[in-house]
């Protein structure tokens, strides 16, 4: 325990072994966030729904916060609901019982310089026979008040405001997002600012008859991450692959290194054809290409991050770290507190484990620490190969999406930033933490 | 080691000098023939367990079954003497000749006999045909496609690890010099950063110099269409070799510095460093001498492993650069599923890797006055 206190301290003398530390508990955090917040089952839906999972998000939507950065802002998008009252909804029954009046609302302050890419109208209505009816007014900030459109809603239906024809014909232009949001009489075609007001005033005729409105805006930006290519949250995958990064990484480190060691002191300790046999098995796992093998097994069998994190570990075992274990086990084999542990008759097993490994810790926790940056990479590297897990959201997975679409080609930077960044600062907490323990634990390297 | 003691206390005898040739020479034949063959055991068990690897679904299998037919099937269709036959009869034809080809080639045999003509074939470099990819000369060999891929390979991870090297080995020895300066203990900040492959470093250099500057390629080999002469083709390869060796480079070299650096620090600590510098000599001298010379294993043997871990990652690297190497065909054949592709990159690896073992065992003697060729076996 006073060991511990005393590495607590030394670690505190560092300020990368601060840093370290601090970048991997906020890991830590948006993992366990992610995995509250987010179920599986919900985040593979998420990923992998399709169209009537993302069709509320715009395309290739770069975050929000890019305003802050531009001089001209651009729209951000937003939905709103009835049913989860983010619309006003009035219902005003009339002297007929089965007729009823239903003002649905919204308003909002547009302050952008551009006008959106689209807007949408879902509609969901409830009806037996006889379909309601809306009519939709725009009202903009210096009181005009324009005629979107006056139809029946049949159950549930689309109404895209820039691809109706009349709409078109009525606002003399086919850029009916233009001719909503700018100023009529500026000769620049600036953008009005101001508060805009939606009214959709729906007519039912049952007396069970109900209209739901979904207004979604598709501005030029989204959220805290933006969109990719298929309208998915960007966010999501950057929240989920924390976890899955860390585990990967922390798991593959910590099989590897405790099996190497262990493997390394059961050759030294019993020595002869299992010692051999160990070391021929290294040399024949040098020969074998990592990757090619990794790339294998994820093309023939299965690309499930399990199986893969299996076969990591089962070829970084026999690494050159074996010989490294084994020179140091080989020296420590014939220390005397093993000489009597053997005289008082205790075990091969408890001899290996109980006083040969425990001795190592010390070197096995930095080595183990440094070591999870490039098991966290090379997660990624199967993902930008194409190998990743296929319904995972991962970071890699983001990268590979964004480079098979070229984004650096087209200027979509933060969509290969995003998950760049966060590998990076993933990479750079561990090797720091690392870093500084490898100086702890090795005296020599203390005051160099 | 007694004869180099003999040599040493008796270096004017030339008879005893001669003979002690001849027995070096034929100790380094022996030690050179000794080290192939434990190698090429080596290889041939990793490639047996890629094989099995590549088997297990029973794909190995499927490529042969597939060639054969399609061998087959094309020979009689294009063959003169049987265009007057009717299809049935064609059909039959070509399924007898198929079951007999099986046969041939011992399809109908066990899979551990068969394994065996797997083996040699693969290493032998008799790798088959590919069932999908062609090289650029249009050819389905999978040893041509591969080995046409190879200079390419060979460019990007030669010219990045020589400068990696070589720099990192001087910048260090000037760091060790200047111990404590603000460019030792920015080297040392910047030593965590090695964490990430060349492939991330790659995407930043893209977006840096290709997507905003626009002063270099964003990737490939050279321009479309190609310069027309020698000179202006190999500048514009220089200039596509840039960001790939760039980010190879970066990705390792703080870390580099940092070891070689520490190392350089431990060893000129020691008393006959001390000694030397004691004894007036010029400060290159004791670090050529007493500084260099016993630290090189170390650092060959770090090299060692570097080389091979930056072939195993070049894969992505030249993935993400469009850099047409063996890591590209790699990439490429997993997307068209093409097995024989897969299966020749592997052994073509396991191949280099070997080479560069074997190579290192040498460069170790050469540097590594301790280490004789031959003498560390028998001990």
């Amino acid at each position: 325990m006073t060991a511990f206190k005393n590495t607590f301290r030394d670690l505190l003398r560092y300020p990368t072994a601060i840093c370290g530390s601090l970048i991997i508990i906020f890991l830590l955090g948006v993992a366990v966030y992610a995995l509250v917040t987010i179920p599986y089952s919900e985040a593979v839906r998420l990923w992998r729904g399709g169209e009537e999972v993302w069709y509320q998000n715009p395309k290739y939507a770069p975050p929000a916060w890019f305003n802050f950065f531009l001089a001209k802002k651009d729209p951000v998008s937003f939905l709103v609901n009835t049913t989860d009252g983010g619309m006003t909804k009035v219902t005003t029954p009339s002297s007929d019982p089965e007729i009823s009046t239903e003002e649905i609302g919204y308003s909002f302050d547009f302050t952008y310089d551009s006008p959106p890419q689209e807007m949408i109208l879902y509609f969901d209505t409830k009806y037996a026979e006889k379909i309601p009816f809306a009519s939709v007014r725009w009202i903009t900030p210096d009181g005009r008040t324009i005629r979107i459109v006056d139809t029946q809603i049949e159950h549930k239906t689309a109404y895209r405001f820039s691809q109706d024809a009349r709409l078109q014909k009525r606002l003399k232009t086919e850029d009916v997002m233009q001719a909503l949001f700018t100023d009529p009489n500026s000769s620049t075609g600036a953008v009005l600012k101001g508060q805009y007001q939606l009214v959709i005033t729906g007519t039912t005729f049952e007396k069970d008859s109900d209209v739901n409105v979904q207004f979604v805006f598709h501005g030029d930006l989204f959220g805290l991450a933006g969109t990719d290519k298929y309208r998915r949250d960007l966010l999501l995958p950057l929240l989920y692959g924390t976890p899955i990064a860390l585990a990967f990484g922390l798991l593959a480190a910590l099989g590897t290194s405790l099996l190497t060691m262990v493997i390394a002191a059961i050759g030294t300790w019993y020595g002869g054809w299992i010692d051999e046999l160990i070391q021929r098995v290294t040399e024949v796992n040098l020969v074998l290409p990592f990757l090619a093998i990794l790339i294998m097994v994820g093309t023939f069998y299965s690309r499930s991050i399990w199986l893969i994190l299996g076969v990591t570990i089962l070829l970084s075992i026999f690494s050159g770290q074996i010989e490294t274990y084994r020179a140091i086990f080989l020296q420590s084999k014939e220390s005397s507190y093993i000489e009597a542990a053997r005289a008082y008759g205790s075990s091969n097993l408890r001899i290996i484990f109980q006083y040969l490994i425990p001795r190592m810790i010390p070197l096995l926790i930095p080595a183990l620490v440094s070591s999870i940056p490039s098991f966290v990479f090379l997660e990624a590297s199967l993902a930008v190969l194409g190998l990743g897990d296929p319904v995972l959201p991962t970071w890699g997975k983001v990268i590979e999406n964004a480079f098979a679409d070229g984004a650096l080609y087209q200027g979509r930077y933060y969509w290969v930033l995003e998950p760049a960044v966060l590998l990076m600062i993933t990479g750079l907490g561990f090797a720091m933490l690392g870093f500084a323990l490898d100086r702890i634990f090795n005296p020599r390297l203390r005051d160099i | 080691m007694s004869t180099e003691a003999l040599d040493a206390s008796a270096p004017s005898s030339p008879i005893v000098k001669k003979s002690l040739g001849n027995s070096t020479f034929a100790r380094v034949a022996k030690y050179t023939a000794i080290r192939l063959v434990t190698l090429m055991i080596t290889v041939t068990i990793g490639v047996y367990l890629t094989i099995l690897i590549a088997n297990m679904g029973g794909y190995v299998d499927t490529i042969m079954r597939n060639e054969i037919r399609d061998n087959t099937t094309q020979s009689i269709l294009a063959n003169p003497n049987f265009r007057n036959l009717s299809p049935e009869a064609k059909q039959e034809l070509i399924q007898k000749k198929i079951a007999s080809e099986e046969k041939r080639l011992g399809l109908d045999q066990p899979f551990a006999v068969r394994s065996m003509r797997y083996l040699t074939n693969a290493l032998t470099l008799n790798l088959g045909r590919a069932i999908h990819m062609t090289s650029d000369h249009g050819s389905k060999e999978v040893r041509l496609i591969l080995l046409e891929r190879l200079p390419a390979t060979l460019l990007l991870t030669g010219s990045s690890e020589l400068i990696l090297f070589f720099g990192s080995v001087f910048l260090a020895l000037t760091l060790s010099r200047k111990y404590g300066s603000f460019w030792d203990k920015l080297t040392i900040a910047f030593s965590p950063t090695s964490a990430a492959p060349p492939w991330f470093y790659g995407i930043f250099f893209i977006l840096i110099f290709a997507a905003v500057l626009r002063i270099l390629p964003f990737g490939g080999l050279v321009d479309s269409p190609p310069p027309d002469n020698t000179f202006d083709y190999g500048l514009n390869i220089l200039k596509h070799l840039i960001l790939p060796a760039m980010s190879v480079i970066v990705s390792s070299i703080f870390l580099s510095i940092y070891n070689w650096r520490t190392f350089f620090l431990i060893y000129s600590s020691e008393d006959y460093v001390e000694m030397a510098k004691a004894k007036g000599l010029p400060p290159r001298a004791v670090e050529r001498r007493y500084i260099l010379r016993p630290t090189m294993p170390t650092i060959i043997t770090n090299f060692a492993l570097l080389v091979i871990t930056l072939w195993t990652g070049f894969t992505i690297t030249e993935t993400v650069f469009l850099w047409p190497g063996l890591g590209i065909t790699l990439y490429r054949a997993i997307g068209f599923y093409d097995t024989p592709v897969i299966v020749g990159g592997t052994i073509i690896y396991a191949y280099l890797l070997a080479i560069t073992v074997f190579l290192l065992d040498f460069v170790y003697a050469l540097v590594d006055p301790r280490v004789k060729v031959g003498s560390g076996s028998s001990q």
